[in-house]
């Protein structure tokens, strides 16, 4: 089925990302079980599911972010442009450069805009003065901030609204030119408008960069995501393109979940 | 019907009752409080008052320049304040890397297991001991093993030790008050450790962190006991040598060795002598000591404003 939309968009898809027999522990408890899925370059991915399925945990796992905390294991694999990421002599910061998240609720550094976006540059060991700024102005143009913030880069982050702040975030992190970016129920702290320009963006941002995005909302995974997977108690139930998921269900528990019968 | 209308009333009745016995016994502790704090501070401003009237004859620019003297009208502070001076640069210079070190290591690095827990609740503990405790350490440690001496290097490492608790545990609260996802956001950019730490979240907590080293130094600053312990001099006729100097190199660390005294000890010996006279001294210095210490508070209060300014999340 997959193959056939590849035939279908006319255009040779390429596997970004592709996730095998992970499975993921915090501490005892194991919360990702015998997952696998596909990210296909330069689309957009959704993870769906009822709250503690599991899918932040896998999204986190795209970079590493469990290993910031004790007694969390990986078992299995996430092979990014063919490599293992999950390999245990490759550093999550490596990782980290390559894949970018965007959080859950806008987290802007209490730094000035121009700094924010810049952060990631210096991080990387970026100090020419003049590289910086086109980077910063490239990716607050790809996050549709530029023009209302051109004018106060300096002024701290925390004066632009919760939505302004999201795409800040969204500039911050695309500014080092990830492979690909992460997106952890970026508009759950968002308000209806807000949450539509940051769609839009979405839209726009996946012809240059592949996207995970979790969304605890199923119309936000219908209306952005080329794909969904849907996962039930750390297990992925189904893994399809998005209309078929959402309208021919193979699964019973998707069937339920989508119909909203349950979750 | 009327029944049900007389009982619908009797219950009103009773809530109206209750809330105003609750609301009663909530304004009845405000009261209280209220009482209990004006005493309190009653009392500390009758005190204040009453040492501002005592020493504010004394204190003139005469005062601050002289040695103390046996001659109670030439009897100055010179030597205590250029003292008390010299030592807490010492204290902060010590005290300020390895509180902020520690702290940091403690809360960011420190793996959390048993080891950790020891060490904090023996930091925490150590807020506690009684300072004469620590001036008794350094006498064996400082003066005798490491032969440092009655200097104000040794004074400044004790009180050092005296507030290492107190910036270690300030610098821990501090850097436990930046929120997660700031951290998150960093690393997430590919940020390692001390980058996340050095870059964000050292100067978004250095308000705090200040204000604790602050704290820490206007306690150190009154303390008398360890020092009495090292062997502070209660009576001494002149300064620790100049660290400027005409020559090359220009710097001298020479006054680190030096014997000293400092003002809650040039305090001490003017209150145990008999003559009335040194009494008002006394109290001078006292008030000086006070105004050294609120200008240390202030000055943090101003530092975490300035610096809270411009950091929220």
């Amino acid at each position: 089925m997959v193959g056939d939309t590849r035939v279908l968009k006319g255009s040779a898809m390429e596997r970004k990302a592709e996730v095998k027999n992970l499975d993921f522990y915090y501490g005892s408890s194991k919360a990702l079980k015998d997952v696998s899925m596909v990210v296909w370059d330069r689309n957009v991915t959704a993870l769906i599911g009822p709250s503690g399925c599991g899918k932040t945990t896998l999204l986190r796992c795209f970079n590493r972010m469990h290993d910031l905390y004790p007694g969390n294991r990986y078992d299995g694999e996430i092979l990014l442009d063919g490599v293992n990421i999950l390999e245990k002599q490759i550093d999550p910061i490596e990782v980290r450069m390559h894949v970018s998240m965007v959080f859950q609720r806008p987290n802007p550094f209490p730094k000035s805009i121009y700094e924010n976006v810049a952060y990631g540059l210096r991080v990387q060991g970026m100090t020419q003065k003049s590289l910086i700024d086109e980077k910063v102005e490239k990716a607050l143009q790809g996050a549709a901030l530029w023009n209302e913030a051109k004018d106060r880069l300096k002024e701290p982050a925390y004066n632009l609204s919760g939505g302004q702040q999201q795409r800040l975030c969204i500039a911050r992190a695309i500014a080092t030119e990830p492979n690909m970016v992460l997106f952890d129920e970026p508009t759950s702290a968002l308000d209806p408008i807000a949450t539509a320009s940051i769609e839009e963006l979405i839209n726009e941002l996946k012809q240059q960069v592949t996207i995970l995005i979790v969304t605890h909302s199923m119309q936000q995974a219908a209306r952005v995501s080329d794909y969904t997977a849907f996962m039930y108690l750390g297990e992925m139930v189904e893994f399809n393109e998005t209309n078929l998921l959402f309208n021919k269900p193979a699964d019973q528990k998707t069937q339920d979940y989508v119909s909203g019968r349950f979750g | 019907m009327a029944q049900a209308e007389f009982s619908q009333s009797n219950d009103l009745r009773q809530i109206r009752a209750s809330v105003s016995r609750r609301q009663l016994i909530s304004k009845l502790f405000g009261v209280l409080g209220l009482l209990v704090i004006s005493a309190a501070t009653l009392i500390l401003l009758a005190l204040v008052t009453q040492l501002f009237i005592q020493g504010l004859p004394r204190l003139n620019w005469k005062f601050f320049t002289s040695f103390p003297s046996s001659d109670f009208n030439e009897a100055g502070i010179l030597s205590a304040w250029v003292g008390s001076l010299l030592v807490m640069l010492t204290t902060m210079f010590v005290a300020v890397p390895l509180g902020v070190a520690a702290g940091v290591y403690l809360e960011e690095y420190a793996p959390k297991n048993w080891l950790a827990a020891l060490i904090e609740i023996n930091v925490t503990n150590l807020a506690g001991v009684p300072s004469i405790v620590y001036g008794l350490l350094a006498l064996g440690l400082f003066s005798s093993m490491l032969n440092l001496g009655e200097s104000v290097l040794t004074a400044g490492l004790t009180l050092a030790l005296l507030i290492l608790p107190i910036v270690i545990v300030t610098t821990r609260e501090a850097l436990r008050a930046i929120p997660s996802s700031l951290r998150e956001a960093a690393y997430a950019l590919g940020a390692s450790r001390w980058q996340m730490i050095w870059d964000h979240i050292l100067p978004y907590s250095s308000g705090s962190i200040l204000t604790g080293i602050i704290i820490g130094l206007s306690r150190a600053i009154g303390e008398t006991a360890p020092l009495i312990t090292i062997g502070a001099l209660t009576f001494i006729a002149f300064l620790p040598p100049s660290p400027l100097k005409s020559e090359f190199p220009f710097i001298s660390f020479e006054w680190l060795m030096a014997p000293f005294t400092v003002m809650p000890i040039q305090m001490f010996d003017w209150v145990s002598r008999p003559q009335p006279e040194f009494q008002v001294n006394a109290a001078a210095a006292g008030v000086v000591l006070i105004l050294m210490t609120l200008s240390l508070n202030a000055f943090a209060i101003y530092l975490r404003y300035r610096l809270r300014k411009g950091v929220k999340w």
